[in-house]
Formats: structure tokens, sequence, C-alpha cells
């Protein structure tokens, strides 16, 4: 059985944030859930797929994130209980949904995860998705910790379901990636089927529908707020006169520093875990017995900005701080020193000195960047188009997935990126105002998830573009997720259907389409040099499946490679390739075995063919 | 009950975060509080892993530059480039078993060597332990082993408080029962290298 399934309640794991997450939904009577995979969300998802094959829960991987929270908005006016996870920048994808959902409601539960990241471990960006709950009208709770998470979930269903609204929980990436102990709570027996009656003056959004659902919403803000008045995830410690407004898990930092600088006595912390609407009662009776206050909180200054509203309604005249230059910045990630210092300035305390060495006479030591994989197939890809645009002046928009590690050297394949799907939509903007030809990238999963409508775009405006899809057979950059083109039977797994690129590339009206298999880079060169001359839309589909998944999957055939003795050291294999394999040492090259997965690409690619298999 | 910060870095497919686990489990048995928190962002695409975990009353999952009691290196650059995470204070444990990044490996970069790597460390911490962590998980029958050596080596210099007795039935109950022996023989290993 599922670990997070355990009946036992009282016990106690040593849980991943996310798994906490997932477990409070189980505990909740989560019966639906929908996602498009994103980090740091990732492992919320990954759990609900392995529980969705042994329990009641529906579980699916939706093409992206606004589908997801269509499918989830239907389930959830079904009456069902349901969560929708994804991570910040997904919801950009589903916000068009999410804004007039926000009207319509819900009738069961509706729980929208969102994983914020700040500092960008794994994003594009750095968004405070707090704006989403004021821009849509919805509540949004914040937990501090794993714990706090598991038990949120279930006060967030309850939530969504007083005001019939979605709720969003918000997470940051050190809430999702850290670990600690959560005691298991009873698990409520999900509802799976429900029904939907209709009734399209409430639910089909023409103006004079939304008009009045417009009503509803400013009605529902002001019952969420009462909600928050009385939330117990909204508490106050301490009744010192030195104020502390914080949230998430800037939390555990200022906590953590009130013990380091001892004034524990001093300070009154406002900890807020219903952080929108911000119940402005007790914010301002919070307010009313501090000297002054200072906001904690990472990304943008949303409670600063409301909690200096609030103040100027109750006359409240003390220094609120927060994002200032000498306090607080609206970049990157806290960290328990720098909020330490920070609290002891602003209320003027004594702060141990920070205990880093200095460290300036350090050499410069060599980075470890992530690589490409060795024997992935976009290397080969790379490779073949570095090769069949010798002499051609071009640009190479790319996309997300770990192809887009394609624009380090020594391939350097990739010159524009902004989001998920942006290759083609902005390729076809350079092919009109450049006289380059425009080279774009994306991988599978991406192709399905917001490639398609920018590729019919291409279509129907006749722009001079080629369009590589790397299609390597699975989400692999946030775990090997299946997607749409996934043969799902070949894993085992049944009651899937798959869809063909080739053949939706084909529907939309491509005129010139190829498939190569990218180990093989003579054909591979040749493929893309035709689709490059080709004037209009051309498509080249590489297929190949993840080494790093095969791997997993115990079904890598490929037997090693080594440099043999007719090396002349020329060395096109390390500076056009650039495999991780490959070492140097006595000044020649050589192929670490473990690491070759038998590709051959390097073998091609030697102009000596000095690269031969190994002998048994 | 005092607070001890714990830094462990490696490269991924090291083992890392599986030795941060047992860690982590080896705590609970001991009711002994834990938090940790993890950076793995592309780790099987050959980038560091950093993990940090805290034992005790803390709430933070984080720690700070200059703020680890222990630094644990599961590759000796790695450990040389957390050194803004340690203080004069500090302990730390390395393999000396060098996995050269790519760059270095093709020639393009410098690794520093290992007597250079120790000179830079020794000066500015409390004491620097090293073993050759790679070796003893050969001698404990898989070169995989070497997370679990390294958890022998953080036993050994007892520098947690956690006991032998409670990590070696976490890595029973965490990792797999067919590698349970060679994993509880690489523990003692590394325990006994740093024991001298």
């Amino acid at each position: 059985m599922h670990k997070l399934l355990t009946d036992r309640p009282g016990e106690k794991m040593f849980l991943l944030g996310n798994e906490a997450i997932a477990r409070g939904a189980i505990e909740a009577g989560v019966a639906f859930a929908s996602t498009y995979p994103g980090t740091p969300s990732s492992e919320i998802s990954a759990n609900f797929f392995q529980i969705s094959r042994e329990s009641d829960l529906y579980f699916e991987y939706s093409t992206n994130e606004k589908v997801a929270l269509e499918v989830a908005a239907a389930a959830a006016n079904a009456g069902v209980r349901t969560m929708c996870i994804m991570k910040h920048v997904g919801v950009n994808v589903a916000a068009d949904a999410l804004m007039t959902l926000a009207y319509v409601g819900v009738r069961g539960g509706l729980v929208i995860l969102t994983a914020d990241d700040p500092y960008m471990f794994s994003s594009q960006n750095e968004q405070d998705n707090r704006y989403y709950g004021k821009l849509s009208g919805l509540p949004i709770l914040e937990p501090s910790t794993g714990e706090e998470a598991r038990e949120m979930m279930a006060y967030a269903f309850e939530i969504s379901e007083k005001l019939q609204e979605p709720v969003l929980l918000r997470t940051t990436t050190r809430l999702n990636h850290s670990t600690s102990q959560v005691t298991l709570g009873p698990i409520r027996q999900p509802v799976t089927m429900g029904d939907f009656a209709k009734d399209p003056f409430n639910y089909v959004t023409v103006p004079a529908v939304s008009r009045n659902l417009h009503v509803k919403l400013l009605k529902n803000i002001e019952k969420a707020q009462s909600l928050a008045e009385k939330s117990p995830y909204n508490r106050i410690d301490g009744n010192g006169s030195w104020g502390i407004v914080c949230n998430g898990v800037s939390y555990n930092y200022v906590k953590d520093a009130v013990r380091d600088l001892g004034i524990t006595e001093k300070v009154r912390i406002f900890r807020a875990g219903f952080s929108h609407p911000l119940p402005a009662d007790r914010v301002k009776s919070f307010l009313s017995g501090c000297e002054k206050v200072l906001i904690v909180e990472e990304g943008e200054p949303f409670m600063e900005e409301a909690v200096k509203a609030m103040a100027q309604e109750a006359g409240f005249i003390n220094l609120i701080a927060g994002k200032r230059p000498d306090l607080f910045s609206r970049l990157f990630e806290f960290d328990p020193a720098m909020v330490r210092r920070v609290m002891a300035s602003f209320f003027s305390v004594d702060c141990p000195e920070s205990r880093v060495s200095d460290l300036s006479d350090l050499p410069i030591l060599p980075q470890r960047p992530p690589n490409l994989c060795a024997g992935c197939s976009h290397r080969a890809v790379f490779y073949a188009v570095n090769k069949a645009t010798e002499g051609i002046a071009n640009i190479r928009p790319t996309d997300i997935g770990c192809y887009t590690l394609g624009f380090l050297p020594p391939l350097s394949n990739g010159d524009f990126l902004i989001c998920m799907g942006s290759s083609v939509g902005t390729g076809c903007g350079f092919s009109r105002t450049t006289d380059k030809k425009i080279i774009s990238f994306i991988g599978d999963s991406t192709f399905f998830h917001s490639g398609i409508p920018g590729l019919i775009n291409a279509v129907f405006n006749n722009h001079n573009i080629t369009l590589v899809i790397l299609d390597n057979h699975t989400t692999a950059m946030t775990g090997h997720q299946p997607h749409p083109g996934v043969d799902m039977a070949a894993l085992s797994i049944e009651g899937f259907n798959r869809v063909s690129i080739e053949s939706v590339v084909k529907g939309i009206g491509v005129d010139h389409v190829a498939v190569i298999r990218p180990y093989n880079v003579k054909k591979s060169i040749a493929a893309i040099k035709e689709a490059i001359d080709f004037k209009g839309v051309s498509v080249v589909i590489a297929q190949q499946s993840c080494t790093l998944f095969d791997k997993s999957l115990k079904r890598l055939t490929g037997k090693p490679f080594r440099v043999g003795d007719r090396c002349k050291n020329h060395r096109n294999c390390i500076n056009e390739l650039g495999c991780p394999a490959f070492y140097v040492e006595d000044d020649r090259v050589h192929i670490n075995e473990a690491l070759c997965t038998g590709c051959g690409v390097c073998a091609q690619v030697c102009p000596e063919h000095a690269i031969v298999p190994v002998k048994n | 009950m005092n607070i001890t910060r714990l830094i462990i870095v490696a490269v991924g497919g090291q083992g890392n975060l599986l030795a941060s686990k047992v860690l982590g489990e080896a705590a609970c048995r001991q009711d002994i509080p834990v938090r940790m928190s993890e950076i793995h962002g592309m780790a099987q695409r050959g980038g560091v892993v950093e993990s940090a975990m805290i034992f005790g009353d803390a709430h933070s999952t984080i720690i700070s530059d200059g703020e680890a009691d222990v630094l644990l290196g599961f590759e000796p650059l790695e450990a040389l480039r957390a050194l803004n995470k340690c203080n004069a204070d500090t302990i730390v444990i390395t393999s000396t078993s060098p996995l050269p990044p790519f760059t270095a490996a093709i020639g393009k970069g410098v690794y520093p060597d290992m007597a250079a790597i120790e000179a830079y460390i020794r000066p500015r911490v409390k004491s620097l332990i090293t073993l050759d962590a790679n070796a003893l998980a050969v001698e404990a029958g898989n070169v995989l082993s070497v997370n679990m050596v390294l958890l022998g080596s953080l036993i050994g210099a007892g520098v947690l408080p956690l006991s032998d007795a409670a990590v070696r039935e976490a890595i029973k109950d965490t990792t797999k029962a067919a590698f349970a022996e060679i994993n509880l023989k690489a523990f003692d290993l590394g325990r006994a290298a740093v024991k001298g």
C-alpha cells in the first residue's frame, strides 16, 4: 500500500513537504486531482498518480495547466472534492480559467495549489502568486511547515465549500522541498461521484450573467474576510510592542531570530496563514499595540501594502516597513541570518556578527553546471543542427525542458526563451522581422502543452520557420511524467490512448514533415538541411527515448565505446559534442565506460573513426 | 535542546538524499526534532545536490552562510565550494575521492589537488577529517555505498546527536533489503576510519 494511504491516525512520518500536502488532501477526502507537472510542485502529483492506481482517487496529468483547471472546475462543480496542482508560472497558463471560475464558483471544494519558487531554483521567473488572490478575489492560505500544510488541506476544502469558491493554497520551494515530521490524521472517505444541476443563468458567463456573478464575488470576498478574522491560521504570538507581520517560511526564520536575539518579551508576531483577504479588524487591533512594525515576507510587498492601507483606516501613524533598501529585498529567498540581521537593525538590538570566514584567497573553482546526460539524444540533434546550418545565418528560439541546457557551449543551441511554447510563437515573429532562418526547438510534452497553437499560427500566416520537435517520449525534466504522446501500454499502464505528434503536425497542414532518429547523424543532418531549405513551415520530429528514463527502467541496450589507437587528438568529440562521458588524461581523450550508453554519436563525429565499441 | 546544523554536499547520483533521509529517520527514532531541506534542481544531470539538516529546537529548514556546525562533503571540490557555510568552529568531514566536473575533466578548468583543498579548508575550521570513501565502499562490496561510508564517518566522529544503534536501524529500514548487509558494512568501515 502507498505510504500516504496509511490509516493509522497519530502515527508519525518523516515526510517531504509535498508528501505532507498530498497526505493532507487524502485526509480531507480529495476524490479528484489534475495537474501539469512543474517543479517545485511535482512530487504532489507523482504521489497522487501512484495513489490513484490503488485507490478511488481519480488523477490525471492534463495537457497544460489551463486544461487541468478546467477539468478540475467541472469536477468540483459536480460536487466532488478536487485539487488542481501547478507551479507558479502554471497559474499564468490557467489564469483565463481562474478569473472567471472565481465568478462561477464551485459546489464541491476546490483547492488550487500554486508552488512559487523564490530564487528561481528551477523556474524562469520568481513572480509572487499571492497577487492572483487579489486579482481573482479568491482566498489564499499559506502554511509555514509540512505539518501545517497537511492540517491546512482539510481547512482549505472547508473554506472552499463554505464560500463556494476555489481556494488558493500557496507554497514556496522551501516548504515543498523541506522534510519534517508529520503526524497522520484520520482519512475522510472520498465521495467520488456527484451530479451537475443545470442552472445556465448562474453558470453560462454571458455578460448579463457575469454582472450578477461579479456582485456575488464581491460579497464572497467580504465573507472570506470574516472567515479570515476567525481563522486559527491567522495567529498572534506574544504581546510586546515591536510588531512583526510574517507568512509562510518567513515565520520560521522570525521565530529562530526572536530566540537568537533574546527579544521574546519585546515582540508581537502576526503570522498570516490566511493571507488574502487579510483580516482587517485583527490587523488593526494588532497594530494598535505596536511602537513600530516590520513586515517579513519573501517576494513582493503584498501584505505590506495591505497592512499600510489598514493602518491608514485605523489612524495608526507609527512606522510600518518591509521592502526597503536597508531592510528586505523583493529579490530571491530569505534565510535565517538575513532575517535576524534585519530584525536586529530595525529594532536596534545587538546582532551576532557573521561568522563566514574570509574566502577571498580561494582560487576560481571549476563550476559544475548541469549538463545533458551522456547519450542524451538532444545532444545529437543539436550537433546535427549545428552542422546543417553551417554558413546560414539563423536564430534559434528554444523552449522549456532538459533541452534548454543545449544553449550552453559547445552546443550553443538556444537564443530566446520566455515561457512554455514560446519557441514557436517567437519564431514566427523573428521570421518576419529579420532576414535570418528561424529554427525553433520544442520538447514533446511542451509541444502538447502549448506548442500546437503556435504551429497553427505559423501555418496560417505562412511564416518561414523550421520547428524541431525533440520527442523523447516523456516529460523528462520534471521526473518522467507521461504526456499524450507516451505509449502508456509499453509502461504496463492500461486505460490510455496515444496521440501521434506526426499526425497532429500533418493534420495542422505542415507541408514538409521529416521524422529522424537522431543517433543516425548523417541522415539527421541531411533531413534538417532539407527542412531548412524548405520555404514556409517545416517540422523535424526527432524520436529517441530519454536515456535517463531508459536507464531507470533498465531498458538501455547500448554497449559502451572506447577511444582506439587511431585517435589523432582532433577532439571534435569533446569540442563539438561535450558528452560528459569524455575525460582527458595524459593529454588523450578517454571514455568513461560506466557513463557511456553506447549511443554511438561520437563514433560518427570522429574524423579518424577512432571511437569503437568496447570488445567484451 | 542544543541545535546542530549539518550541511551535506554531493554530486548528483552519489546518494546524498538517501543518506539525509536515513539521518532524519534515525533522529525521529530518538525523538530528536529534525528538519531538512534539499536543493536538487537538476541533480540527475550532473549538478550539485545540497541538503541541510537541523537537529534540535529550531524552526528554519535552511542554514545560512557561516552557520553550519558540521559540513559533510561527498566530494572534495564540493566540500571546498561549501566553505562559505562554515565558521571557525565547524567540523568538516570529506571524502577524498574526486569527481571532476566535466569542464575540468576535459581540461578546460583546473581541479585543485587534494593537498591544496585541505590547505584551504583546514585553517578556516575547527577540524578537517578526510577519508577515502570510495575505497571503503569498494571494500564493503559496492561502490554505490559511498553514502553509507560517509554516514558512518559522521557517527564515528561523534558530531551528531544520533546514536549508532538508531542510525543502523534506520539504514535497515530505509535502504533496500538486498543491500542492507553491504550498507551496514560500509557504515562500519566509515565509522572505524574516522575513529582512527
